[in-house]
């Protein structure tokens, strides 16, 4: 709530500063400390502890259906134990249930888990860190976010213990289908579920990304200039505009579609007969829905991704020990994807029947995207070029999420070109590209942040070497998973299929859905590992030292305690950019932000 | 029982893997080592399966090109669809050479940089001379990717020629209407509040252009080498027309008509004969028949590819490409929709077909239908199209 602005003029000593916090002296209740906690160290691991259960959930559900794509008919004591004999009679998925399962694994996956997850863990946890503020602008509105989160997330969850079962339309509830309770059962209850879920969803995001945006611009320490900010803090803050600028949206297109179901109005809905009869509403366009969906949906990628190439910028630099090359244009990248984001929706839409002239020019904004992704890619390269890799675990997801990022990225180029996209839309060619660029990618990042800050939040270190099998079990079996899944879209399989024994033509597909579920149950197996060391290790990891990677970051400027308000004394004053590392002349191969220019030396690894 | 001991198993196993772990780590800091330090060792290991990795990695890919490449959709069997596989090939090339070169990169230098205790990174924090380089070519390669793109986009999306043959697909859960303008070559107005269970695609009666209009279910013919341009309209929710072998698919969209041109170039007999079809159809009658299925014979297909349904796996119809005269001779058994005395033919079976939102998954079978007296009773609430 307290806005105070210790940002510029904090550097006077610790007595004037205390007079700010007297009203955090006191001991704090459990509840005020663990539950309705202001403190962002706090609210980061709550976001963090949920995103890691949601996770979980979205990934049993999946292989609930990869079982049934690999062995459909089969009978699965796991899929009846879990399900019930409604849903998995026999231990055989019932359609209908395939289809919610997809759809609330996807939703799941991507706001639960890579929006809420992955900004709310980690720019909680890095933005007061990194630019040296107490806390965040409003801890108030912070701990509203993760409690609207929450809120969410327990929505969404209890939508699977209704009769009529969760919503089942695909994750982008495309209207009439999601519109009209006649069209299927996941229509009926289960989609006002999903909505009032995405409500309380977009509400959190907005509270968090409006804070965000504030503390960036207004708390930033002494000698933090935006172009001595670490690209985590780039990323965030691009993410969080792109999150104020496009969720809004999301909530009018949410908004009119419950008007829709629920009041009887035909924004999306015209010339329908279902069920027997011919309904009123005329006028509307289902299109309208998409165009409303995709500007949110879109961005949303990038909402994603971002924050993972940033936490990825930080970590692949620190532990190659070089500076991240062409920090500038990596910053540049950043904003051009972010700004890029906005005016290529189009490109879901090609075959929706849009004037071609306009599919276009969506082919040719988002073709521009690959510049600066590709400048990314080469940028991530040469930092490890003559680098002295020190391989974390987290430094092994990162560069996994290089790979992963280059390979699924490459295929968008196929499918931003609207021609090719024809025939290969909404096959599981799409389902191979957005899985490996934007859902591996990112889950690859977001585990690279977790092993990385581990210390910071947790204060003990998580187990290398059970790390290390994580890392190469999950990145071996992701690609085992979603390599394979370009030639079954190159053949012609649709997504969203629940069964496809009902074409002859994908009888001889049957054992690369087989290899696929195989790779899946694998990389399920090897996140067993990843819960047992991400719980162990908070009770009985080896406790770590204050900066154990040897980072030049703020954050490690901090002792090892959760206190409020970060620094003890008086805030961290900097004094240059974050990425001196093995800089000639300096006896350790890392120089923190807060260690003054020597005579003559140039900052931020400028001209010499 | 069995559940329990599931259980009991996991449980078990995790205790077990604990307290390895803490084995591990009492026993490094009895050797005066920080458990979570990494040491060079480590370093020289992670290199080297990062260089194993991407070797591995790409012998996968080349064993999935030759296992899989040959499953994939046959030769193009429209003449759009053969542009766009040049097109798809030449993009590939590009994508393969890029994803080769970076990948030998990354993994390479992850391996050849790896920590050494007394080794120093170099100082390189940017070269503009580099970063113009993969500013640029990027750039130039995009925009020939883009070029060749949006010409053969503007190609196939160009107003279909006036000579070609309109046919209307009815899409609704879960099946699909063909219905042929006859010999007009336009099709007869229709409203969907005129549908009733014997008028499907809610035809009105009155309509001058639509008297000669045959309606076929779940069998759609075209005619080999003449462009035919399809009309889709949607009862209920959005589907999505998808002909995978001719490259091309359409959404159908309630509360509007979309449009849809191609030329198909291969009749099925002719695609039969093919030798990848060949090899491919004797792959799958393997599988069908390891399986207890009937042999099948090839044929294109038309699937629903926008999520509709429960059934939406099971939503389909077969293409038959043919000659002219093959065509003319089957339809010559057609009546049209509203053949005069209104009754149809005593052998044809009359299917109701309104089976409003339940599922019906044996969908599939059903011969085509012609019914007639359609409309008649909903004069009163027509409304114009």
């Amino acid at each position: 709530m307290s806005m105070e602005n210790h940002g510029h003029h904090d550097s006077h000593g610790s007595h004037e500063h205390h007079g700010h916090h007297d009203e955090h002296h006191h001991e704090e209740s459990f509840v005020s400390k663990y539950i309705f906690s202001m403190d962002h160290k706090t609210i980061s691991r709550q976001f963090l502890i949920t995103a890691v259960i949601m996770a979980t959930f979205a990934m049993i559900m999946s292989m609930l259906f990869r079982l049934q794509l690999a062995w459909p008919n089969e009978h699965f004591g796991f899929i009846n134990w879990i399900l019930g004999d409604k849903w998995g009679k026999d231990g055989i998925l019932e359609p209908g249930m395939y289809m919610a399962l997809v759809t609330i694994h996807g939703t799941v996956m991507v706001f639960m888990v890579l929006t809420g997850g992955l900004s709310g863990t980690f720019s909680n946890l890095l933005i007061p860190y990194q630019i040296g503020a107490r806390d965040m602008a409003s801890g108030f509105l912070n701990m509203l976010s993760y409690w609207f989160f929450f809120l969410s997330s327990a929505i969404m969850m209890a939508s699977f213990f209704i009769e009529t079962g969760p919503a089942s339309g695909g994750w982008t509830v495309y209207p009439p289908l999601s519109a009209l309770p006649q069209a299927m059962d996941g229509s009926k209850l289960g989609m006002t579920f999903w909505l009032l879920s995405m409500t309380a969803f977009i509400v959190s995001s907005l509270l968090g990304g409006l804070n965000y945006i504030i503390t960036i611009i207004n708390l930033r320490t002494k000698g933090m200039s935006m172009t001595r900010l670490p690209l985590t803090i780039w990323a965030f803050f691009v993410t969080a505009i792109l999150g104020v600028l496009s969720f809004p949206v999301l909530l009018s297109a949410a908004l009119l579609l419950i008007f829709d179901r629920s009041f009887g109005t035909s924004f999306y809905l015209s010339d329908i007969y279902i069920g027997g009869q011919a309904l009123e509403q005329t006028g509307g366009s289902p299109i309208l829905y998409q165009h409303l969906f995709w500007f949110l949906g879109h961005p949303e990628v990038y909402i994603i991704i971002l924050p993972a190439l940033g936490l990825t910028s930080e970590i692949i630099s620190v532990n190659a020990r070089k500076p991240i090359f062409g920090y500038r244009a990596m910053i540049g990248s950043i904003m051009a994807i972010g700004f890029l984001s906005f005016i290529v929706w189009g490109h879901h839409m090609f075959i929706t029947g849009m004037n071609p002239f306009l599919g276009s020019v969506f082919v040719f904004t988002t073709l521009l995207i690959a510049i600066p992704s590709a400048v990314k890619a080469f940028n991530y390269i040469t930092t490890l070029w003559k680098g002295n890799i020190r391989f974390t675990p987290g430094m092994l997801f990162a560069i996994g999420l290089v790979s992963t990022f280059i390979s699924g990225g490459l295929t968008g180029i196929i499918l931003a070109d609207s021609a090719l996209d024809i025939p290969i839309h909404d096959t599981y060619f799409v389902v191979a590209h957005f899985h490996i660029v934007m859902g591996v990618s990112a889950i690859l990042g977001m585990l690279a942040g977790v092993y990385h800050w581990y210390p910071k939040m947790f204060l003990r270190h998580m187990n290398k070497k059970l790390g290390y099998v994580h890392f190469w079990l999950t990145f071996i079996s992701a690609y085992g998973v979603f390599f394979p899944m370009h030639f079954l879209g190159l053949a012609g399989v649709p997504r969203r299929y629940y069964s496809n024994t009902a074409f002859p033509m994908f009888d001889n597909l049957v054992d690369i859905n087989v290899l696929i579920t195989c790779f899946a149950i694998l990389g399920g197996l090897a996140q067993i590992i990843f819960l047992f060391n991400f719980f162990y290790s908070m009770f009985r990891g080896p406790k770590s030292v204050q900066n154990p990677w040897h980072s030049n970051t703020l954050e490690w400027t901090t002792p090892m305690a959760n206190t409020h308000g970060n620094w003890p004394g008086a805030l961290p004053v900097v004094h240059r950019w974050p990425y001196d590392y093995s800089k000639p002349g300096k006896d350790e191969d890392y120089v923190p932000q807060t260690v003054p220019l020597a005579e003559g030396e140039v900052d931020g690894g400028g001209h010499h | 029982m069995i559940k329990f001991l599931v259980y009991v198993a996991i449980i078990l196993t995790v205790l077990a893997v604990g307290y390895l772990v803490r084995v591990f780590e009492l026993a490094s800091s009895l050797k005066g080592k920080r458990s979570e330090e990494i040491t060079e060792k480590d370093n020289r290991l992670m290199g080297r399966i990062m260089l194993t990795f991407v070797v591995v990695f790409f012998l996968f890919v080349i064993w999935q090109l030759k296992n899989y490449g040959w499953r994939m959709l046959p030769e193009a069997a429209s003449v759009h669809g053969k542009e766009l596989d040049w097109l798809f090939n030449f993009n590939m090339g590009i994508l393969w050479f890029v994803f080769v070169l970076t990948h030998i990169l990354l993994f390479y230098f992850a391996y050849k940089y790896y920590g050494r205790k007394d080794n120093r990174a170099t100082y390189f924090p940017h070269d503009n001379r580099l970063e113009m380089i993969w500013t640029v070519i990027p750039a130039i390669v995009l925009a020939v990717i883009v070029i060749y793109g949006i010409k053969t986009w503007n190609h196939i999306t160009d107003v279909a020629d006036p000579k070609s043959q309109v046919i209307e697909l009815y899409a609704k859960q879960f099946d699909w209407t063909a219905r042929y303008a006859g010999t007009d070559n336009t099709l007869g107005a229709s409203n969907y509040k005129l549908i009733t269970s014997t008028n499907d695609l809610g035809m009105d009666s009155t309509s001058s252009t639509g008297s000669d209009d045959i309606v076929v279910k779940n069998e759609l013919h075209i005619v080999v080498n003449k462009e035919v341009e399809f009309k889709f309209r949607s009862r209920d929710v959005i589907h999505s027309a998808y002909f995978p072998h001719f490259r091309a698919q359409m959404n159908c969209v309630p509360g509007m008509t979309t449009m849809l041109h191609f030329t198909p170039t291969i009749t099925t007999a002719e695609m039969r004969q093919k030798p990848e079809v060949i090899a491919q159809m004797a792959g799958i009658n393997a599988v069908r028949k390891a399986r207890g299925d009937k042999p099948e014979e090839f044929n294109y297909i038309l699937l629903c590819n926008k999520i509709c349904g429960n059934s939406h796996y099971n939503m389909q119809m077969t293409v038959i490409v043919e000659t002219q005269a093959e065509y003319d001779k089957w339809l010559a058994t057609k009546k049209p929709f509203f053949d005069k005395g209104g009754a149809s033919a005593p052998s044809e079976k009359s299917a109701a077909s309104d089976k409003g939102a339940s599922e019906t998954k044996d969908d599939m079978a059903r011969d085509s239908i012609k019914l007639g007296n359609g409309g008649k009773e909903e004069m009163e609430s027509r409304k114009n199209n």
